[in-house]
């Protein structure tokens, strides 16, 4: 028997959403922690908004269950559901002032709270979003990032279980969405309520979530913190979403104990950990994932142990401040990309485009993943 | 161009001008003005005749009015959760309901309700208990309101689902998410949002059912709206009284129309 501590707050257990021939969601199996921050990622179409809607009740699952707290909520509509959400374009109510919206969901409550107490809540939850004092201006009359933390202040002042916030930030310019996220993660630390984020902004949700949800076709690919997926990604979509890698492709030449080596083109050898879904057997296509950063562009090649070179030809430079990327092009593997920190640009010296090098990785710097 | 467009507006105006110029004549004429007077208010005010057609017509003109808004309303919000081609096909009914001319669906009222009163009477009269006169159903207020209702429900239809496909699909959810029921919702959050088209749907069935004639014209009866009373009486020559109730009746008209333009028109831009 589970305690209450660690039941999981909602979860999503098979849930498909078909829509005729359509599959926006397929049996997406997940158990989302009490107070955690965990984000759906994906492109657009990727079912993460399906994921999101069946939490907070305007798409029934055609197969399969939705949780609230351990009870199953299929049924239960919208307004029924002790969750609330933050929508994309915020939903405010343009006939209604600011403190009109953030009291909606309190005088939707039977019996209806005193009014004395719902402008004393509604003056605390505009507070808590530094807000304090604009409760009598009209909607149109905010910013786009007031008005997102109006939505967010009417959407927390029911004290969900669980808040849902749908590309919250997609509407804000970037400065404004940095802080927006700041803001967003010490709210949900200090008021310790679960978040579900919705985004395709990968930077986003790496920076905000304690767990990533990684969507593609409807199907969940990965779920784990983001370092664990930036370090084990199971295949080559999530390391692609998942900061910036190089692939290459090719067959497997040795696998065992959690460990293997990939051959590319012009037999270059790629050694690392295996973390393919599927088995994995020798002369299997594969992917290898190589980082940026775990590459090293030298001058010369020092016949290191434990290290594979190549030589390369310097396509385009580009300074980023703490890092330079450069473009490189191999004959064999092609154009890939090398993030060389200052210090390596001060002992190797900058390179530009037409300057040949080496690139060099340690073994075991790759991965080997699924090639899909 | 610029002359020629000008010869249309002329063209266009100038009787409507004159209309209005002739109602302050003071003489009894309607082509000499003689100088200026109110006295053709006061008369066309205090005629008996007139303020009965007045009261006729201000009546249907509420009644139909009320009636086609509730139903128009209603529909619109109905046609929402229609899809595909019954939609198509309520679309391309509503659109033709209002581009019959006024004299068919006149004609058509009234053959119909016609024939519905000759086959309906004679039951009514014969379930009727003994000893007391069967009510019989005949044209007048009733019919007028309905034929009216009938057609200015089609343009309350239109009004209200342009304002309805203008509002935001996520206002309801939001509503929902909040813990609205769905009447909550739709009185604190639909209503108010498609309430200026809901307005200028009331407002534009009043102005068309006071000022129509053709279809009046077939299903009064023995009623008299005010322009039947009008048209009546320039067969006995037109009198600065006349000119007095067309003045009025344009003056009301005009505000009604403008008030829905702007219902409509602010209702865009908030959307």
């Amino acid at each position: 028997m589970e305690t209450p501590q660690t039941q999981p707050i909602a979860e999503l257990r098979d849930a498909s959403k078909h829509y005729g021939a359509v599959v926006a969601a397929e049996g997406l199996n997940l158990a989302i922690q009490r107070g955690e921050f965990l984000s759906f990622l994906g492109p657009s179409g990727c079912g993460k908004t399906t994921a999101l809607r069946m939490l907070a009740g305007f798409e029934t699952p055609t197969r399969g269950d939705v949780l609230l707290d351990g009870q199953r909520v299929n049924d239960l509509p919208p307004h029924r559901r002790p969750v609330n959400m933050v929508f994309q374009h915020y939903a405010l109510f343009p006939h209604m002032t600011v403190a009109d919206n953030i009291a909606y969901g309190l005088r939707q409550r039977r019996p209806r709270p005193p009014e004395a107490e719902v402008a004393a809540a509604v003056e605390r939850a505009l507070e808590r979003v530094r807000l304090p004092g604009y409760g009598p201006r009209r909607i149109w009359e905010m910013s786009g990032g007031q008005q997102q933390r109006v939505a967010l202040a009417r959407a927390l002042i029911n004290q969900p279980k669980i808040l849902l916030l749908d590309e919250p930030m997609a509407a804000l310019d970037k400065n404004l969405r940095r802080d927006m996220q700041i803001e967003l993660q010490t709210l949900q630390r200090s008021l310790g309520i679960t978040f579900v984020l919705v985004t395709h902004d990968q930077e986003e949700a790496l920076s905000m979530s304690d767990r990533i949800c990684i969507m593609r076709g409807g199907r969940i690919v990965q779920v784990g913190s983001p370092r664990d997926l930036y370090d084990r990604p199971v295949n080559r979509y999530v390391a692609d979403f998942v900061g910036k890698s190089n692939f290459f492709d090719g067959r497997v030449s040795r696998v065992g104990g959690g460990a293997g080596a990939l051959t590319a083109a012009g037999g270059i050898t790629f050694a690392g950990p295996v973390s393919c879904t599927r088995g994995v057997t020798e002369g299997a296509a594969a992917t290898a994932s190589l980082r940026p950063e775990d590459i090293a562009l030298r001058r010369r090649l020092a016949p290191a142990a434990g290290e594979t070179g190549v030589p390369v030809q310097v396509r385009t430079r580009i300074f980023l401040g703490e890092h330079t990327e450069y473009l490189v092009a191999h004959p064999d593997l092609g154009d890939f990309l090398i993030l060389a920190s200052r210090q390596a640009e001060a002992a190797e010296g900058s390179f530009g485009p037409g300057d040949t090098g080496f690139a060099a990785w340690r073994d075991g710097a790759a991965r080997i993943l699924d090639n899909d | 161009m610029r002359l020629y467009a000008l010869a249309v507006y002329l063209f266009l105006y100038i009787p409507i001008a004159v209309i209005a110029l002739f109602a302050f004549n003071a003489g009894r004429h309607a082509s000499q003005f003689e100088g200026f007077s109110t006295q053709w208010f006061g008369k066309a005010l205090s005629n008996p005749f007139v303020m009965e057609a007045f009261r006729t017509s201000l009546t249907v003109a509420l009644a139909s009015a009320v009636l086609a808004t509730l139903c128009g309303t209603m529909a619109a919000l109905a046609l929402q959760s229609v899809g595909g081609r019954l939609r198509a096909a309520f679309d391309a009914l509503i659109y033709v309901a209002v581009m019959v001319p006024g004299i068919v669906i006149g004609i058509a009222t009234l053959i119909a309700l016609v024939t519905v009163f000759n086959w309906l009477n004679p039951v009514l009269a014969a379930l009727w208990p003994l000893g007391a006169a069967a009510p019989q159903f005949s044209l007048g207020y009733g019919s007028l309101i309905l034929a009216h209702g009938l057609f200015s429900m089609a343009l309350v239809i239109i009004i209200v689902r342009a304002r309805i496909a203008g509002m935001d699909r996520s206002l309801i959810e939001a509503s929902a998410d909040l813990g609205a029921t769905p009447w909550g919702t739709f009185r604190q959050v639909t209503l108010p949002q498609i309430f200026p088209g809901i307005l200028a749907g009331f407002l534009l069935s009043f102005t068309f059912s006071f000022d129509d004639f053709i279809i009046a014209f077939f299903v009064a009866g023995s009623k008299t709206t005010l322009p039947i009373y009008v048209f009546s009486s320039i067969r006995r020559g037109v009198t600065p009284e006349i000119n007095a109730i067309g003045t009025m009746v344009l003056a009301v008209s005009l505000v009604l129309l403008i008030t829905a333009q702007g219902l409509l028109q602010r209702g865009r831009r908030r959307a």
